[in-house]
């Protein structure tokens, strides 16, 4: 493909000066690091703009105009306005820690983007063969950044935005950990290529046999992010800012290229556990079964993004639609909600499997081969699928059971409707006045 | 400098210090600047205390130094959302006072605007109440129908929050050629948009559990505190000045009267959305029946309201305001006194929020509908 011509080109270019080695093991990670850092921290800033227009096209009106054909300048002006502000720091405020908290937030949350596969081949910077919990282990660490922040602020909002977040934080973390292990029983690795891979090699979508874990990853990673509905963190009516009051310049600004970062990492991790990360039907049979194998990679690409970015509209148009849970009211979604329905969702996968394996021995042709993950034959698909969407019944079952005698189980039934009376008329407050304007004449 | 208070009060692993947070003057949710000191238990209220005053301009003090003509826009500085019911109970006042024949056509556009007053207070109220709950978009969706109200307030009065809007004994001028036009067109519109704001908040789970239950008041002890309007009405109260002493042209139309239930947040949510309706019904009754002719009483030159005092309120978007008029004859008021619904209503909130948690206090101010150039006057 002539647009990748150059890339072949710098690549002997390089090989004149070092040794192969170096070239493969060194110096191109390093461009793959430096284009991914690139490309995810512009991917942010216009995060932010997408995100403020899209905001305003639900809230009629216009969002960013001036700077720029709509707009679309205004990440760059911000980031422009926000480097150059004061960077204050408050008299009574634990200096060191106040002024590391925002790198471990911003580090933490682009750490993640080591191992995500954004396409085949030479779209993945590394294939940890840990993957998955490579990915959990960074972005619990996100949470100490909010603690530190909060703490070191000496302030009462941050101190409480900080014990929230961090209490949200960890309590979706459980579910969220629990979730991702269905997908895994069928993958059977934890490396975020090998997911895709047998996603690939069996042709299909997780979350078609994984409805309630990608569900409930999604709403977990709503709430890890500390986004809207469960923003309760920086709750701005009520804490002001939260964590970050007391922030202000660039080092907010890190905060904020860290939530939205996470926001990007958990749509991109949720994209490779149950969309199929890169995979799309046909394009390995339009591209590299063509011959054309660097298209192949772009195009994969093009299908990552697209996915991850359906997934990062889903989160603005929540934001920008639903009021906040109350603190209590979110800690009873973590506990008594999802986390059972977590745990219901691997009892079942795991009957699942060990069904489909049965079925297998038992003469009828379930499995075809567990050699990239779990790979079905069709009726083992049609099974697969069975015991997925049963699950969905069977969850609501029991959480229905769980929670029936909760007072936010049937609110809607609460719903009532107001009387309307007709009050009798008093004595007239005002003179009534006579029918002839004559009187009043000015 | 205060440092963050460590355990004081603790004495076992699980019993938390009791923390103060100061909330305001200076918070995204006091609306305006009220300061609420808050003791909290955890994240749970188990004290609270009103700081008020921040706003005082003495204007009860100042009214004994003006005359009677130029009282009437430091009553538009009260409750600055709702100008034009103000500006209603002191030209009604001195009207009354005087004995003043204002035309009936007067008393009609009087009553238009003052229900357009009253929904674009209670659009106001919506967008603010939602959007401290966490609700962002319902604000910016009610200041576009808010707007089409200023628009109409523009060119009538000309002016769009302190209008200024009413003379005594009538009105300034009479209403603007298309006056009836935009009228017709706003009720037209806000019908619908109304059962649009009722799709996203009042089915909503989220929206539910953050309301119903919080902030309970019953009736009796809403009569105690001295609520008055949505708030009281939200407790089951049936008490509307506007059925129980018709002034302007209320005794002329037909409109009901929402009742709550339980007195929580939810109720007085469902009260005030209801009222909007029922003054729509009311705008369009008066604009059918609008009558024709001169929209200025008679009125002397010197406005000398004969010896004695004088009470009149009217049912302004937040409760009952109300004006205590005492004359010596001369053209200064001799005693001014503001009946102000606000700071009877924020009286409650102390025992609307023990118990609480801190997410709920946002919710029972909004729910409260205060303005603080009310309160501090």
């Amino acid at each position: 493909m002539a647009l990748l011509a150059p890339l072949n080109l710098i690549d002997s270019l390089l090989l004149k000066f070092f040794s192969e080695q170096t070239v493969n093991y060194v110096i191109w990670p390093f461009i793959q690091i430096g284009a991914v850092v690139t490309i995810t921290a512009l991917w942010v800033a216009y995060a932010t703009y997408l995100e403020r227009k899209i905001s305003a096209f639900i809230q009629a009106r216009l969002g960013p105009m001036r700077v720029g054909p709509w707009g679309l300048l205004q990440p760059i002006a911000d980031g422009l306005k926000l480097l150059v502000k004061e960077d204050f720091i408050p008299e009574n405020a634990d200096r060191w820690v106040f002024f590391v908290a925002p790198y471990i937030a911003v580090v933490a949350a682009f750490i993640v983007m080591a191992v995500v596969p954004f396409g085949p081949d030479w779209a993945v910077i590394t294939d940890v063969n840990i993957g998955v919990l490579f990915v959990l282990a960074v972005s619990s660490v996100g949470v100490l950044a909010l603690i530190l922040a909060g703490w070191s602020s000496n302030s009462k909002y941050a101190l409480l935005g900080a014990l929230r977040s961090s209490a949200q934080m960890v309590s979706y973390e459980v579910s969220m950990g629990l979730a991702i292990i269905g997908a895994l029983m069928f993958a059977r690795t934890l490396s975020l290529s090998g997911i895709v891979a047998s996603q690939q090699s069996d042709s299909i979508w997780f979350f078609v046999y994984q409805p309630i874990g990608f569900i409930i990853f999604l709403i977990s990673g709503i709430a890890e992010n500390n986004r809207a509905p469960f923003d309760l963190a920086e709750a701005e009516s009520e804490l002001v800012a939260g964590f970050h009051t007391e922030y202000s310049g660039f080092r907010w600004s890190l905060f904020f290229m860290a939530e939205y970062a996470a926001m990007v990492v958990v749509t991109a991790v949720a994209t490779t556990l149950y969309l199929g990360g890169w995979y799309f039907p046909f394009v390995y049979r339009f591209t590299e079964a063509k011959g054309f194998h660097n298209a192949y990679v772009v195009v994969s690409l093009i299908v990552f993004l697209a996915k991850a970015g359906l997934l990062l509209y889903l989160y603005f148009w929540l934001r920008w639609t639903l009021p906040r849970f109350r603190y209590d009211q979110l800690m009873d979604l973590g506990w008594k909600w999802l986390l059972p329905a977590s745990l219901i969702n691997i009892v079942v996968t795991a009957i699942a499997v060990v069904v489909l394996q049965g079925l297998n021995e038992s003469g009828i042709h379930t499995i075809d081969s567990i050699a990239g993950g779990l790979n079905l034959t069709p009726s083992g698909k049609v099974i697969a699928i069975l015991f997925g969407f049963g699950n969905l019944l069977l969850s609501a079952v029991i959480l229905s059971l769980i929670n029936w005698r909760s007072r936010d189980f049937n609110l809607k039934k609460q719903r009532r409707q107001i009387r309307l009376v007709d009050l009798p008329k008093g004595r007239a407050a005002v003179k009534p006045v006579s029918e002839e304007p004559e009187l009043s004449k000015v | 400098m205060h440092q963050v208070e460590i355990a004081t009060t603790q004495q076992t692993v699980l019993d938390s210090p009791v923390m103060t947070l100061n909330m305001g003057p200076q918070h995204p949710s006091t609306h305006g600047v009220l300061r609420v000191i808050l003791k909290l238990d955890g994240e749970t209220v188990i004290d609270l205390d009103c700081d008020i005053g921040y706003l005082h301009r003495g204007m009860e003090k100042i009214a004994e130094n003006r005359t009677y003509t130029m009282i009437a826009p430091y009553w538009d500085r009260l409750d600055y959302i709702a100008a034009v019911s103000n500006g209603l109970v002191w030209v009604e006042t001195v009207e009354q006072m005087m004995g003043l024949d204002v035309p009936r056509r007067a008393h009609y556009i009087r009553t238009i605007l003052t229900e357009l007053n009253r929904i674009a207070s209670h659009l106001l109220w919506l967008g603010t109440h939602a959007l401290d709950i966490g609700a962002v978009t319902i604000l910016l969706w009610a200041f576009r129908e808010r707007e089409e109200i200023l628009k109409i307030f523009e060119r009538q009065f000309g002016a769009r929050l302190t209008c200024h809007a009413w003379r005594v004994g009538g009105m300034p001028n009479d209403s603007y050629d298309d006056f009836e036009q935009d009228v017709r067109r706003f009720i037209g519109n806000i019908a619908g948009r109304l059962d649009e704001y009722e799709t996203v908040l009042s089915e909503n789970r989220i929206w539910l559990s953050r309301t119903v239950g919080v902030g309970v008041i019953s009736g009796a002890d809403a009569i105690a505190i001295g609520l008055s309007g949505p708030a009281l009405r939200g407790s089951g109260v049936a008490w509307d000045i506007r059925k129980a002493r018709p002034y302007a042209a209320y005794a002329d139309v037909d409109f009901d009267v929402p009742l709550g239930d339980n007195g929580d947040t939810y109720d007085r949510y469902l009260v005030r959305m209801e009222e909007m309706r029922q003054s729509r019904r009311i705008i369009q009754q008066a604009i059918d029946n609008l009558p024709d002719g001169p929209v200025n009483a008679k009125v002397p030159k010197l406005i000398k309201p004969p010896i004695g005092d004088y009470y009149h309120s009217i049912e302004g978007p937040k409760g009952e305001i109300g004006c205590y008029l005492v004359s010596d004859g001369t053209q200064q008021p001799w005693r001014m006194r503001v009946r102000p619904p606000c700071f009877m209503n924020l009286q409650a909130l102390k025992k609307l929020c023990i118990g609480h948690l801190v997410a709920d206090v946002v919710a029972i101010i909004g729910t409260l509908d205060i303005v603080l150039g009310e309160i501090d006057r």
